[in-house]
């Protein structure tokens, strides 16, 4: 009787059998690269803000400290976005009239906020705190990135948990001397390691047992 | 600690409404309540009309009146609508998105504009102020999240609070935002401005000015605020012949007669139970309810303490009908009808050879008790105390007045002061009065401050009919009630955490009450309301206060003294000054039989004893749209979202009755439907019933629940009468009570207890009977402590079971409100909860109480069930929930063996409802469906102090941080800490001899462990 | 090989596995001609109808357990496991049977389970695809089931591998992989066969895709044989692990009522206790209505029986051991559970179960019995309905009533819980009775096996 299929149907199965293997491989490695992408977790993103603010014009060249405009990032969990009032101490003197800055004096006038875009965002079960990391020793460029090289804001790093583990569970590879951390551009010296572990007992911080602890960032 | 005062706190409020720290993306047309607030307020009258009218049409206004008044605001509903079946679709796919690869939703940051100084953003702030309630008030230390008061403590300055808090404060946040409070001025039933208001008043005031008054009626509940008093009084000398009546429901009725009774005059008891060896409560609740209630079961509890070789217990005798948390304390408990109680005090008057004008109490269950009593009494002259329950009658209240007196306990453990009450009126006599005028037709202003007299009136006044003959009808109030209803105009009230005012404890020491927030809705306060009566020009909360105090402040320097004042929450020595007042000689000779209740020889006769109590949770009815408190499970009975008519087992054999079926009871002629209960420990004989349900137009939450036990409450009979019928009328009400009753199995070791005179012959007594296995019996390998190890130690003997800790705990924690039906199928999510266990005779059992939050076990059966980690053992030895990461197996719970964990089961949290967002506290994770959640010590406050502490490279010091249960008890009976620091309070407590842990034989190696549970029984009485 | 193949004959006599008078071709056709010739029977039509509508009915539940969670059960604290777990357990046991039958009767040669391994197995693969979503749906928020899984995540977080639950997600997929794999490859030459006899082109396309171009050559047999043997190798294991590892659900907990030694044995035995009874439930329909009574003999339910008869005995045994350890050990809490089983709510399903499982299969011992199909479907019928109530009790009943008293509460099922039951009921018997129509219900090439021709041409091979 007739052949159903034309012989080379042989070779096609054959494809077909091992390329599913290699297929469902593929797919789960795209799954896997999505999940870290900047897509997916925005890194390197620069986001429309109502005020095109430039780090590097305050940071750079005026030479502004951080805690200038985030005076909380010492003693509280969010760094605090600064209030419309901290502009104006400058901006009521300086390019007072540029129409860039417009956003600013009318917010200053009718008293609503500026509403910024978040760039750095973090799901809202996790319970991130500026003071403790900044007073035991972490940069702000270890997570921010070289903010005065950024004219607009964008994300540094993946602030994914994996991210947040990898120093938490050998915080000896990133901390600085607390005089360093406000520093852009800070060189580690080469031995970074060893130094670090000096600093760790120096600043009594807690050993990644406890760093990792669930409830150090969720409750 | 609280941050000093700061004068732009009106401000901060204000601020808050654009400080929006993670707003959500909003749309250009949405509106949001300020919104619309900033759109009104700007015009007034007709134009304010049209305004609101165009308003009305635009989409963005529905869709906010969506937002803003949602079905069942704070209480999860499960209706199987389409509408809410879609939405629900919705919800669990967005759900599934969120948790699956997708990137973070943009979020915008709303910066202040001109930051406040000392605030903070992150960090909370702290304001003193006080809750008024009754004749009494409640110092409070308010905390503030960038305005937002998110949760209440006590005030550790405040001599009547000492740190400890009750429910109603704790519940009274969500009070404030809650969503159906009303949000607008309205006549009769229509929205008008605080402008139209003004003009119609005014018209109808000066009109009394011509007739200096005598159409103006003013209708407020009990007064201690010295401001609204000085107005009022104000207010009289300017209209002479208007008048001022007071009413308060669940007010001091009694003990003001018993008062006048016993002295002649007003005068203020209260108790000093530091130096209280023997005492001997006639039906008071004096732990757990009714003013300084905090204040005694830190005394009481004080003298209870046995600590190693510190044996030492005072003793407390209890006679009353319904088991209360004070009755649970009571080394002996004897269950009485609240009619034979004052039999019981005659007698005992009579045996201590107190001046009872030669009269003797006809004999009760209690007679065996009374030479022992009397003489455990006589035998502590000076250092004994007779207590009368604030429901007791009169004669009662006279008679512990004498009591005392002969004892010569006054001015050593009871002490006599001036009334607290601006006005100490007979306010059942003050009510008549109104009510006589209104008949006569005389009244053509009647302002109500407060109050819902049309629901809570005595029934036999026909209040809701003889309101309406008053011709204008003004009523201030939280929010629409029964009142409004039949009021012409209604203003929304202030709620007192925004508004300036001031109030009194029960001795007197005085709050100067400060807003923690602008108020949410266009209320205005009492004070605000009068000075515009008096057509003053409109003056501000703050001016009046400000300005009356600056009147009564004699030394110089106002302001530093006003700013010291309002920083502490106490006004500088307010406190009343004890005065001593002896028993007028032959006062019973001259008391005529309505100053008693009960006709004692017939009194079998007239069929059951109805007795009348304020409810546990919802009180005289104010706090029955309050979600917390209705899921609150009531102390002893543990019902929730009910009241009932409470019988004794034996009487409710007799009358053929069980919980859950329906009777009708009748009494003087007024009927009504109520669900039985059957609480062991109730007297034979006797009904209780709770006032404050059955309310018509109370909210979402609280309209039609229960039954309105005022509907037969006459003013001649307020608290307790003979002539109850009962009748059977039904079955199968759904009536939730969380825990049935179940005998203390002493096989399983839960509670531990032991007699003082035990302890003191063998300390070791409760672990005789008790093997806890050795340390190292597991598979797996142990933890390491070498930082912190948190633990925490429970005292059964001082613990009241009040409840206090479990609504402290649904503040703190953002724990939702599931509903009467929920509950019903186990699904309340109280991560602590106060279980009861009976011991003895089913007719007089003794009470215990076990608080139970999370063990902390150390060896967790729930941390190696779960699949994913989600629950897992951290470095201090707590068992971390990490709800991001649960995928919801309820594995856990199965395995947990105290059942402290709590399942989402549908999405429980409002996520909608924008003002019970402004409530959550920003450091707790709100939960979502599908997941596990339980105690875990308060870790946020836990880390917040770890963190302070690390910032200053120290340890975290000894009572640093209090959970919020600890902080809130009352009896400091709960104590957390660190048990690797041997100084700590809580090592040194689970190094006691008492100390033992829940179900330790199963080797869970619990971290809450318990002190047991200490009586001290008198030898000469059994039982 | 071909002698004892001869005494069993012998021993085979009084009812051989395969009626006479079957030659390799009649024995095709009526295999075949289930799926490609003969008109579907109308008991085909109403059971498919049935299956497919319970099975809208549990689509309905899925959804909306999907939409509003897991509070449309009555599950509640403390009774976090209700129905669905039960379900869970039951399906896990029912496919048993089929892979006894198909691995280890294969490794044993007992050439009577020819004539059913093959809907045997079906049933197995239908029952494990049912089994395998409720421990999916009773998750609070089953969408995240893949975190489970280990593998590489931006979290840098694991499974807790010391969690049953756990071990059970392995444990079932292997056995749903192992069982799938053995199952198609014993399909292979019938698919051949079908295509080769289906007039329809495209039936015989889409069997001849599935075939993989089978042609009978002796490579393809000995390959076959080899590729057989080793799943069957594989799987017999399989058949005491899952159950096993499904039984330390219980067993690692430390609930009274669960934690025990001897649930492992216990659950096994019970497994493949209900396994046949599914299989019975099966077949006597089926060759009743197909007339197949001459491929599954009279031979193959009378086994089935003892089968069942013998793990009957075992469950029976385990009941007797649970209540001497909890009177023996003299814990209070689990002497109370027992107490609580036997008088609490539940008593009703405890003393049901008891008769079901252990009274009322000592019928069994009876040849009268084993020989009447009819009394034997009831027979089965009754074990199904014990063996599910078994698991209920287990879970439920000590789950009510644990430590606290204080904490104790009933569990009532709602009708969803009813639903999601009985919808993988509909589920299951969708599929099966898709199977019978479209694929051949019994192994054409291993039934051909047991005809007298096949040992003539083995011996003139030999």
């Amino acid at each position: 009787m007739a052949q159903i299929f034309h012989h080379s149907a042989n070779t096609f199965s054959r494809i077909t059998i091992y390329g599913a293997v290699f297929a469902i491989a593929f797919l789960t490695w795209c799954f896997a690269t999505l999940d870290r992408s900047g897509y997916e977790t925005r890194q390197g993103e620069v986001r429309e803000q109502p005020i095109p603010f430039s780090h590097v014009h305050h940071v750079a060249d005026d030479g502004i400290d951080c805690r200038y405009c985030h005076t909380t990032v010492e003693t509280s969990n969010t760094a605090n976005i600064p209030p419309t009032k901290t502009c104006m101490n400058c901006h009521s003197e300086i390019w007072s009239t540029a129409p860039m800055l417009e956003p600013v004096r009318e917010s200053f006038r009718s008293g609503t906020s500026i509403s910024w875009t978040r760039v750095h965002d973090l799901p809202d079960y996790v319970y991130f705190n500026h003071s403790i990391h900044v007073n035991k020793g972490v940069g702000c460029e270890t997570c921010h990135g070289r903010v005065d090289k950024m004219p607009l804001m964008y994300q540094q790093n993946s602030l994914q948990m994996q991210w947040c583990l990898d120093c938490h569970r050998n915080p000896e590879r990133n901390v600085r001397p607390r005089s360093e951390v406000f520093t852009m551009g800070y060189q580690p010296p080469e031995d970074q390691e060893a130094m670090g572990r000096r600093l760790i007992a120096e600043y009594k911080i807690q050993d990644a047992r406890t760093l990792t602890s669930c409830n150090t960032c969720h409750r | 600690m609280s941050e000093a005062h700061n004068p732009l706190n009106r401000e901060t409020g204000q601020h808050h409404d654009r400080h929006q720290d993670e707003a959500a993306p909003q749309a250009p047309r949405k509106l949001d309540l300020p919104g619309v607030r900033a759109l009104l307020e700007k015009s007034h009258g007709r134009e304010y009309w049209r305004s609101l009218e165009d308003l009305a049409q635009t989409d963005a206004f529905q869709d906010l009146m969506h937002r803003e008044f949602p079905r069942y605001a704070s209480e999860w509903e499960d209706g199987d609508s389409r509408r809410n079946f879609i939405k629900l679709m919705g919800a669990s796919l967005a759900l599934a998105g969120l948790t699956a690869c997708t990137r973070q939703p943009t979020e915008l940051i709303n910066p202040y504009v001109r930051q406040p100084e000392e605030l903070v953003p992150g960090r909370p702030m702290f304001f003193a102020t006080a809750m008024p309630l009754g004749a009494g008030s409640t110092g409070l230390l308010v905390e503030s999240h960038e305005g937002r008061p998110t949760k209440v403590e006590g005030n550790p300055d405040h001599p009547a609070t000492l740190g400890a808090c009750d429910v109603y404060a704790q519940a009274s946040v969500l009070g404030l935002y809650d969503p159906d409070r009303s949000q607008a001025l309205s006549l009769e039933g229509e929205i008008r401005s605080w402008g139209a208001f003004l003009g119609a008043v005014q018209q109808a005031m000066t009109q009394q000015k011509a007739k200096r008054g005598a159409g103006l009626r003013i209708l407020t509940e009990t007064v201690t605020s010295p401001t609204l008093a000085n107005q009022l009084k104000e207010m009289l000398a300017a209209f002479p012949s208007a008048k001022w009546h007071q009413w308060e429901p669940a007010g001091a009725h009694s003990s003001g007669a018993g008062a006048r009774l016993a002295f002649g005059q007003p005068v203020n008891t209260i108790y000093d139970l530091r130096g209280a060896d023997v005492i001997v409560s006639l039906d008071a609740d004096f732990l757990s309810s009714g003013p300084g209630s905090l204040q005694y079961a830190r005394q009481f509890s004080a003298r209870r303490r046995v600590r190693g070789e510190q044996t030492g217990m005072n003793r407390l005798y209890m006679v009353e009908p319904m088991p209360t948390p004070t009755g649970t304390k009571a080394d002996h408990r004897l269950p009485l009808r609240a009619g034979d109680v004052e039999q019981f005090a005659w007698s005992l008057a009579a045996a201590l050879g107190a001046d009872t004008g030669g009269r003797k109490g006809a004999s009760t269950a209690a007679d065996k008790w009374i030479a022992p009593v009397a003489r455990d009494l006589q035998q502590h002259k000076g250092a004994s105390l007779v207590i009368a329950g604030e429901q007791q009658s009169p004669a009662v209240h006279a008679l512990a007045h004498s009591m005392n007196a002969a004892l010569g306990n006054a001015g050593k453990t009871v002490l006599y002061t001036d009334p607290v009450e601006a006005d100490p009126v007979d306010q059942v006599a003050s009510l008549y009065d109104l009510v006589k005028d209104l008949d006569a037709g005389t009244v053509d202003l009647l302002l109500i401050l407060g109050g819902n007299p049309a629901y809570n009136a005595p029934v036999e006044l026909g209040f809701r009919d003889r309101l309406k003959k008053a011709a204008l009808r003004v009523h201030l109030s939280l929010d629409e009630d029964e009142t409004s209803e039949l009021c012409h105009w209604h203003l929304p009230m202030s709620h007192y955490l925004e508004t300036w005012s001031d109030c009194r404890a029960h001795d007197g020491v005085t709050t100067i009450m400060q807003p923690l927030i602008a108020p949410l809705y266009a209320g205005k306060s009492a004070h605000e309301v009068l000075t515009m009566l008096t057509g003053q020009l409109e003056r501000t909360s703050y001016q009046i206060v400000k300005d009356y105090w600056a009147t009564q402040h004699t030394g110089a320097d106002f302001e530093a003294w006003w700013r010291k004042a309002v920083h502490d929450g106490v006004v500088p020595d307010t406190a009343l000054r004890a005065r001593s007042a002896t028993p007028r000689t032959g006062w019973a000779a001259s008391l005529t039989q309505s100053l008693t209740q009960s006709a004692p020889q017939s009194s079998h006769a007239q069929g059951l004893e109805v007795v009348f109590r304020p409810d546990p949770a919802v009180y005289d009815g104010r706090f029955t749209n309050n979600g917390w408190l209705q899921e609150w499970p009531r102390p002893i009975t543990q019902l929730t979202w009910d009241n009932a008519a409470i019988f004794s087992p034996k009487t409710a054999q007799e009358k053929g009755v069980v919980t859950t079926d329906l009777v009708e009871i009748a009494y003087r002629g007024y009927k009504m439907r109520a669900p039985v209960f059957i609480q062991p420990g109730h007297a034979d004989g006797s009904v209780t019933v709770h006032l404050g349900y059955g309310r018509t137009r109370a909210g979402h939450v609280g309209t039609r629940i229960g039954f309105n036990a005022y509907g037969m409450r006459t003013s001649t009979a307020l608290w307790q009468d003979y002539g109850l019928d009962v009748r059977k009328a039904g079955s199968d009400y759904l009536l939730v009570s969380i825990q049935d009753y179940h005998a203390l199995d002493t096989g399983r070791h839960t509670i531990e207890k032991a007699d003082i005179a035990e302890y003191r012959k063998n300390p070791n007594v409760i672990h005789e009977d008790f093997e806890s296995p050795p340390p190292g019996l597991t598979l797996y390998p142990g933890f390491k402590y070498d930082n912190y190890a948190w633990g925490m130690a429970i005292d059964l003997t001082a613990c009241t079971g009040c409840g206090a800790c479990v609504v402290a705990c649904q503040a703190e924690n953002n724990i939702a409100v599931v509903g009467k039906e929920e509950v019903h199928h186990g699904r309340h999510m109280h991560w602590l909860r106060v279980d009861s266990y009976y011991h003895g005779d089913i007719a007089d059992p003794k009470i215990y109480n076990q608080p139970v939050p999370c063990m902390q076990c150390e060896n967790a059966p729930c941390e190696l069930v779960c699949p994913v980690q989600a629950t897992s053992h951290s470095s201090e030895g707590l068992n971390d929930m990490v709800y991001n990461r649960c995928v919801g197996t309820r594995y856990c719970s199965n395995n947990c063996p105290y059942k402290v964990r709590r399942f989402n089961f549908f999405l429980y949290s409002d996520w909608n409802t924008p003002q019970l967002k402004l409530q959550r506290n920003p450091d707790v994770s709100v939960r979502s469906r599908g997941v596990m959640e339980k105690c875990t010590y308060c870790v946020q406050r836990i880390n917040k102090a770890k963190i302070d502490a690390e910032r200053e490279d120290r340890k975290v010091r000894d009572g640093e941080i209090l959970t919020a249960c600890q902080a809130t008890c009352p009896t400091e009976a709960i104590i957390f800490g660190n048990i690797n620091d041997p100084n700590s309070r809580v090592a040194g407590m689970k190094a006691e001899k008492t100390n033992y842990g829940l179900l330790a034989d199963l080797n869970t190696r619990p971290r809450t462990t318990y002190l047991a549970a200490l009586r001290n029984p008198n030898p000469e009485i059994e039982g | 090989m071909a002698d004892d193949r001869q005494i069993e004959d012998e021993e085979l006599k009084p009812a051989p596995v395969i009626a006479p008078g079957y030659t390799f071709g009649t024995v095709t056709d009526q295999i075949a001609s289930v799926v490609l010739t003969r008109r579907t029977p109308v008991f085909w039509i109403a059971c498919f109808a049935g299956g497919f509508a319970l099975l809208l009915l549990f689509l309905w539940s899925l959804v909306l357990l999907l939409a509003k969670g897991v509070g449309i059960w009555g599950i509640k604290i403390p009774v976090g496991w209700g129905f669905a777990i039960t379900n869970f357990v039951w399906w896990i046991g029912i496919g048993h049977a089929g892979t006894l039958i198909s691995a280890i009767l294969l490794l044993l040669n007992q050439s009577w389970r020819n004539s059913i391994n093959r809907f045997a197995e079906a049933m197995t693969l239908f029952a494990v695809a049912c089994a395998g979503m409720f421990p999916l749906l009773h998750m609070g928020r089953p969408w995240l089931f893949y975190w489970m899984f280990p593998y590489p995540n931006s979290m840098g977080v694991q499974p807790q591998f010391r969690s049953p639950l756990v071990w059970d997600v392995f444990a079932v997929s292997t056995y749903a992989t192992v069982s799938l794999l053995f199952w198609f490859v014993g399909l292979l030459p019938d698919l051949a066969t079908l295509r080769d006899r289906s007039e329809n082109r495209m039936a015989r396309g889409i069997y001849g895709i599935l075939a993989m171009g089978w042609r009978g050559s002796a490579r393809h047999w000995s390959n076959h044989d080899v590729a057989s043997l080793l799943l069957a190798g594989l799987a017999t294991p399989l058949v005491l692990s899952v159950h096993t590892v499904v039984s330390f659900d219980f067993t690692v907990a430390i609930v009274p009522g669960w934690h025990s030694t001897f649930f492992p044995p216990y659950f096994v035995a019970g497994a493949i206790y209900s396994g046949f009874a599914m299989v019975l439930v099966l077949a006597i329909p089926l060759r009743h209505v197909y007339g197949l009574q001459g491929l599954i003999t009279d031979k193959h339910l009378e086994n089935s029986a003892k089968v069942m008869l013998a793990t009957g005995l075992i469950v029976g045994y385990a009941y007797i051991l649970e209540t001497f350890t909890a009177w023996y050990s003299g814990n209070v809490y689990e002497s109370a559970a027992l107490w609580h089983r036997m008088t609490g709510p539940y008593a009703f399903a405890y003393w049901i179960l008891i008769t079901c499982n252990i009274v009322a299969p000592q019928a069994l011992w009876f040849k009268r019995m084993r020989s009447t199909p009819a009394l034997l479907f009831v027979a089965s019928l009754v074990v199904l309905v014990g063996m599910w109530l078994e698991r209920f009790v287990i879970i439920v009943s000590s789950l009510a009533q644990d430590y606290l008293i204080s904490s104790w509460r009933v569990f009532t099922p709602t009708r969803w819980d009813w639903a999601t039951y009985v919808g993988t009921i509909g589920l299951f018997t969708f599929l099966f009775f898709l199977f019978i129509r479209l694929l051949p219900m019994i192994s054409i090439f291993e039934v051909r096996t047991l005809l007298p021709q096949a040992k003539v041409e083995e011996e003139t091979e030999g």
